[in-house]
């Protein structure tokens, strides 16, 4: 059997008490939610936290609230099955909740939580791999080794951005809370990542996310749009979140993010400017999905091609923005 | 660091208590397996790559190779120790029977316990709504089509109608 490595298992019963033993313990803590990222990781010793906090006895992270602006709150510890199955977000956040639907199996979303989903680690065939099949090749950057087995020269890990909403949530400029020492703060999903295969969060290690909070329904339009081997169980190889707000029909402002093509979700900026200020339409679509070739930075450190899955990145963009119409 | 202490709790398996001793770090499936010697649920990959440990918490269904065995406790915990009423098997059990829906038979407890809870949920599911539902229980042998059957015979039974397997389905087309 693969075991998990031996830890002390606490469960707080508020988020202070969750911050007080993160900070306490530094970098030997690590929180669970559902623990399908978290638990493989740790039986394949890639991660190994001596303290394993569970977030499921903390109060305020279960429920999914409209707020009074219209804005809609998302606890960081439902479920993504309650989501993609949620009345409220599958009429006013279809590519959202579409995206949701297209993470992993169901019975994993029967316990993947939309928070653990925010904070997935980055994923690399030289990473994602049992410690005998890692310590064979010495390790690599990531974890335990010295060097990138993708890019040998490289200073950096090109781990890649694997969770299916992120790309989505950052288009649609979302917000997340986070509670830390010095108390909640607000800040847009976008800036919560980082362009590092290790360091790929902004935020402090102890810090908690409590809140997923989508923008309240408006003259704007998302659409995610996955790439995988097979359709069920497999990480996204390239993902491409699209929103769009729209004057009249004229776009006001284009938000692209290509998820599985680098170590965050890539904004596909010479794309995003060709649509501002025309309306979408199938010769503008075309374009824009051909200007996303460049961003598209994959390397060859997941399943299929590397190269033929920059070809399809402006095909896959393409179809995004058309699921706008 | 400390070594770590078994810890002693009552688990609700099945409908009948089990106390046990364990490790707090052993996954549900680990305690089920070594300290309960329910050894119907599988153990595959152990990573949630495969579905074979699948077993009911509260009426879901959830993998038990990534659930710490201390979190089930208190809760409904369902195997496939516990589909049959006694030496009766259960309609889904007895059309995975009749279909040969199982030949190796390993990733069928994990199976039936998905069906299962599917159809306790929605009695008529149509073919897409099993796929849909069995997308995270991988089968090496069957090529799934008579796990789809099976179960789609299986919810005929539960309904009150009087159906058998097809022809084709057990001799081939
Ligand atoms: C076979 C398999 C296939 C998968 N396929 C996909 C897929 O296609 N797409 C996809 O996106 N994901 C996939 N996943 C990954 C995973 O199941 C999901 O991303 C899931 O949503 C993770 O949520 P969790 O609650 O289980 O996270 P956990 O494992 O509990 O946590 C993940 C990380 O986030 C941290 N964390 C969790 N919650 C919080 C919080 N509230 N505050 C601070 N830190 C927190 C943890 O410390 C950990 O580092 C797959 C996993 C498996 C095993
Ligand atoms: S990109 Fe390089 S350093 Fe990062 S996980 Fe892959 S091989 Fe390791
Ligand atoms: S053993 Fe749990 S999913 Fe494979
Ligand atoms: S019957 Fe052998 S794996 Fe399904």
């Amino acid at each position: 059997m693969l075991r998990l490595p031996t830890f002390t298992y606490h469960r707080p019963k508020t988020a202070a008490e969750a911050v007080a033993i993160a900070s306490e313990h530094g970098k030997q803590a690590m929180y669970v939610a559902g623990g399908t990222d978290l638990y493989p990781n740790m039986k394949r010793r890639h991660q190994t936290p001596t303290q394993v906090i569970s977030l499921q006895d903390v109060p305020g992270l279960h429920a999914v609230e409209v707020l009074p602006d219209g804005r809609t709150a998302i606890g960081a510890m439902v479920t993504l099955t309650e989501l993609e199955k949620h009345p409220h977000l599958l009429q006013h956040y279809p590519g959202f909740a579409h995206a949701v639907r297209e993470i992993s199996t169901p019975l994993l979303r029967n316990m993947g939580t939309i928070g653990g989903n925010l904070l997935l680690d980055t994923r690399c065939s030289y990473y994602d791999q049992g410690h005998e099949w890692r310590e064979s090749i010495d390790f690599c950057m990531k974890k335990d080794g010295a060097i990138c087995w993708v890019a040998p020269g490289s200073p950096r890990c090109w781990a890649v951005q694997s969770s299916d909403t992120v790309p989505v949530v950052c288009a649609m400029e979302a917000d997340v809370e986070l509670v830390g020492n010095a108390g909640t703060r607000t800040q847009k999903a976008g800036d919560l990542y980082r362009d590092d295969g290790i360091q790929y969060l902004t935020k402090k290690p102890e810090e908690l996310l409590t809140r997923l909070v989508l923008p309240a329904p408006g003259t704007w339009k998302a659409s995610y749009l996955k790439l995988r081997r097979r359709d069920t169980f497999d990480f996204p190889i390239l993902g491409v979140g699209v929103c769009l707000w729209f004057e009249g029909g004229i776009i006001t402002k284009a938000n692209i993010r290509l998820g599985g093509a680098g170590s965050y979700a890539i904004p596909a900026s010479d794309s995003e400017k060709l649509l501002v200020g025309q309306k979408l339409t199938d010769e503008l679509i075309a374009a824009a999905g051909a200007a996303a070739m460049k961003p598209a930075r994959t390397m060859d450190n997941t399943d299929q091609d590397v190269y033929w899955r920059k070809k399809v990145a402006p095909v896959f963009v393409a179809r995004a923005l058309e699921a706008c119409k | 660091m400390t070594e770590p202490k078994k810890v002693l709790a009552t688990f609700q398996v099945n409908g009948e208590p089990h106390e046990v001793a364990f490790l707090p770090h052993k996954t549900l499936l680990e305690v089920l397996r070594e300290e309960m010697n329910l050894t119907g649920t599988k153990h595959g990959c152990e990573l949630g790559e495969c579905g074979a440990c699948t077993v009911q918490i509260d009426g879901k269904p959830i993998l038990s190779c990534l659930m710490l065995a201390v979190d089930a406790v208190g809760k409904d915990v369902r195997t496939v120790e516990g589909l049959a009423n006694g030496a009766e098997l259960s309609q889904l059990q007895h059309a995975f029977a009749d279909l040969g829906a199982a030949q190796c038979g390993y990733c069928t407890p994990g199976i039936l316990m998905t069906a299962d809870a599917l159809l306790a949920e929605n009695a008529s599911p149509t073919r897409d709504e099993i796929k849909q539902c069995l997308a995270g229980n991988l089968c090496r042998c069957t090529g799934s089509l008579t796990i789809f059957e099976a179960v789609e015979l299986a919810a005929a039974r539960c309904r009150g109608e009087k159906a058998e397997p097809s022809k084709e389905s057990i001799y081939g087309s």
